[in-house]
């Protein structure tokens, strides 16, 4: 028999995203507030003054949030309900779950991914240039966080620690950190803590991007090493240690 | 070619916990294949192995010829697995459940709907389609998990407790469900329930503290015990004198005699003679299954007894 491989991809989407927002609409709520509601606190503290770092922010969190997810979701699936085990003793392919699942995660957030990328237009009006940055940026922290995630979840065999670091994780690297206002509102020496997420290093990226932070040249390449470097070798260390079956 | 093979299988948890020695046995991969044992028994992690999902620490199996380790991604096209803790995804129905685990195998979307839908109507399941799973029975859920693996294309079949924790009659429906499958798939089931491994099996596989006690047909495993007759008596019956045997009192006072047939029938005579009440009959899994796991775990203490005494002395 010819197995298909976007059949697989399209199987996790629909478990993990599609009938999940259809039948449990509530959470799909709970994933667009969040990044919104610091949104809306950062905005209203700052009287405005902050509106386009603060959309940025929640693009950040938006996405560190589906990596983390990712490591609920996918606990979730494998501890309570047992699919991975089902999914092993089967032709499934383990890329193929991985990858679907990761992809159901982005579509999951799609609904806070416009509502934000709609008043990133509106406040920050990127040209294109800037855009391609500020998406480029927005990917390699999901490729970070995804690697996180999924590295998490094949180590971890409880669901309630699985959802207790999800949520840790996101407001540690997302809410603490200097990704909702700039870093330099931190004073010396607590900035160089910020320097071990992260999500400081695309957050200085996509504020230099947008113009509200100025960084010399030197800076902002050292930004962009560090978080490639980050994601690729994450990808590598998840791709030889993360956990598809028992041995 | 169509067999189960074990030689020489164990796995060992760290460092101390053997959870299967040295299982050795060949059956026929076709019919339904019971494997009986107490919790703990190492029937889960034969499963597991078998299914490709835990690698053995040493020893080798195959089913139909292919090596479920070295041909792992071969043996994968032709299974399938209900865990034993497996449950229906709550925010899913049994109709979307069994559609994404075809597509998961690689079914196309059209193909994977037809499947879906014919295994739901096969097992009784059509009008629960649509419901979610979270808002159905613990038998309906049951079920909805073999229709999962019914519709797929698999011809080898795991079932690890399938019925735990079902009600009786919901278990009994769940075997018609088994014998069903098993018309042209061969499934490997574990149950702790002796009933059900006397009704469906047609090989059965006893497992005592990791250890392959006993593996055959039922006649065949009756014939091997010591013991094949029991005779029953009530309550504060006077028990027969007996030559040959073992007599044991259950909890409400019952008596059983387990003998040889001679013996049985010798036992019966007199006992009819006497006008008392008995029954008298060839003995039942219940009573293979504790000899034969009590005789195994007796014998290892024995044996552990014996071990510690050599060790003392030297």
């Amino acid at each position: 028999m010819r197995r298909s491989r976007s059949s697989q991809l399209v199987a996790a989407i629909l478990v993990n995203a599609v009938y999940e927002m259809k039948n449990y609409p509530i959470n799909l709520v709970n994933t667009v507030l969040s990044p919104l509601s610091f949104l809306v606190v950062i905005d209203f503290v700052s009287r405005g003054a902050l509106i386009g770092q603060a959309i940025e922010g929640g693009l950040i969190m938006s996405m560190f949030q589906s990596g983390m997810s990712l490591q609920g979701d996918i606990s979730h699936l494998k501890n309570d309900f047992k699919l991975q085990d089902m999914l092993v003793s089967s032709p499934a392919s383990p890329a193929a779950y991985v990858v679907g699942m990761a992809a159901s995660e982005i579509i999951y957030n799609l609904p806070a991914l416009a509502i934000l990328i709609v008043l990133g237009a509106i406040y920050i009006h990127p040209g294109a240039f800037q855009a391609l940055e500020l998406t480029a940026a927005l990917l390699l922290m999901f490729l970070t966080s995804i690697t996180i995630g999924f590295m998490f979840a094949t180590l971890s065999s409880d669901i309630v620690q699985s959802f207790a670091w999800s949520r840790l994780l996101t407001t540690v690297f997302t809410a603490i950190t200097p990704v909702y206002y700039p870093i330099t509102y931190i004073p010396y020496p607590f900035r160089y803590l910020a320097y071990l997420s992260p999500t400081t290093y695309v957050a200085e990226i996509m504020q230099n991007a947008a113009g509200y932070l100025q960084l010399s040249g030197n800076v902002l390449i050292t930004d962009w090493a560090i978080i490639s470097g980050l994601a690729a070798v994450l990808l590598v260390v998840v791709s030889r240690n993360a956990r598809w079956k028992e041995v | 070619m169509d067999q189960l093979i074990t030689n020489g299988l164990s796995k060992r948890y760290g460092q101390k916990t053997d959870a299967l020695q040295d299982v050795t046995f060949s059956a026929p991969s076709s019919g339904i294949f019971a494997l009986i044992g107490r919790n703990g028994a190492g029937k889960t992690t034969l499963v597991r192995i078998l299914a490709t999902e835990l690698a053995p620490t040493s020893g080798s199996a195959s089913i139909n010829g292919i090596d479920v380790v070295k041909e792992d991604k071969k043996l994968r096209e032709r299974i399938a697995i209900v865990p034993q803790e497996a449950r229906t995804i709550s925010w899913m129905t049994p109709k979307q459940s069994t559609l994404t685990y075809l597509m998961w195998r690689g079914f196309e979307y059209s193909e994977a709907k037809k499947r879906a839908e014919e295994s739901l109507a096969r097992l009784k399941l059509d009008k629960y389609a649509d419901t979610l799973n979270r808002l159905l029975s613990g038998g309906t859920k049951r079920k909805a998990l073999a229709a999962m693996v019914l519709a797929s294309e698999a011809d080898i079949i795991f079932l690890d407790e399938p019925t735990t924790g079902l009600d009786p009659i919901s278990r009994k429906d769940f075997w018609v469900i088994l014998r069903e499958l098993a018309k042209d798939r061969f499934i490997f089931l574990t149950t702790h329930y002796l009933e059900e491994a006397e009704q469906l099996a047609d090989t059965l596989g006893i497992l005592g503290e990791g250890r392959l006690v006993a593996v055959g047909t039922v006649p065949s495993i009756r014939g091997r015990i010591r013991y094949q007759y029991s005779v029953k008596l009530p309550a504060n019956s006077p028990v027969p004198g007996i030559s040959q045997g073992e007599v044991t009192t259950g909890r409400n006072g019952e008596v059983q005699i387990l003998t040889n047939e001679d013996e049985a029938f010798s036992i019966s005579k007199r006992l009819s003679v006497a006008g008392a009440r008995f029954s008298i009959g060839p003995v039942s899994l219940d009573d293979i299954f504790f000899q034969l796991v009590g005789e195994s775990t007796h014998a290892e203490q024995e044996a552990a007894t014996l071990g510690n005494e050599g060790g003392g002395s030297g």
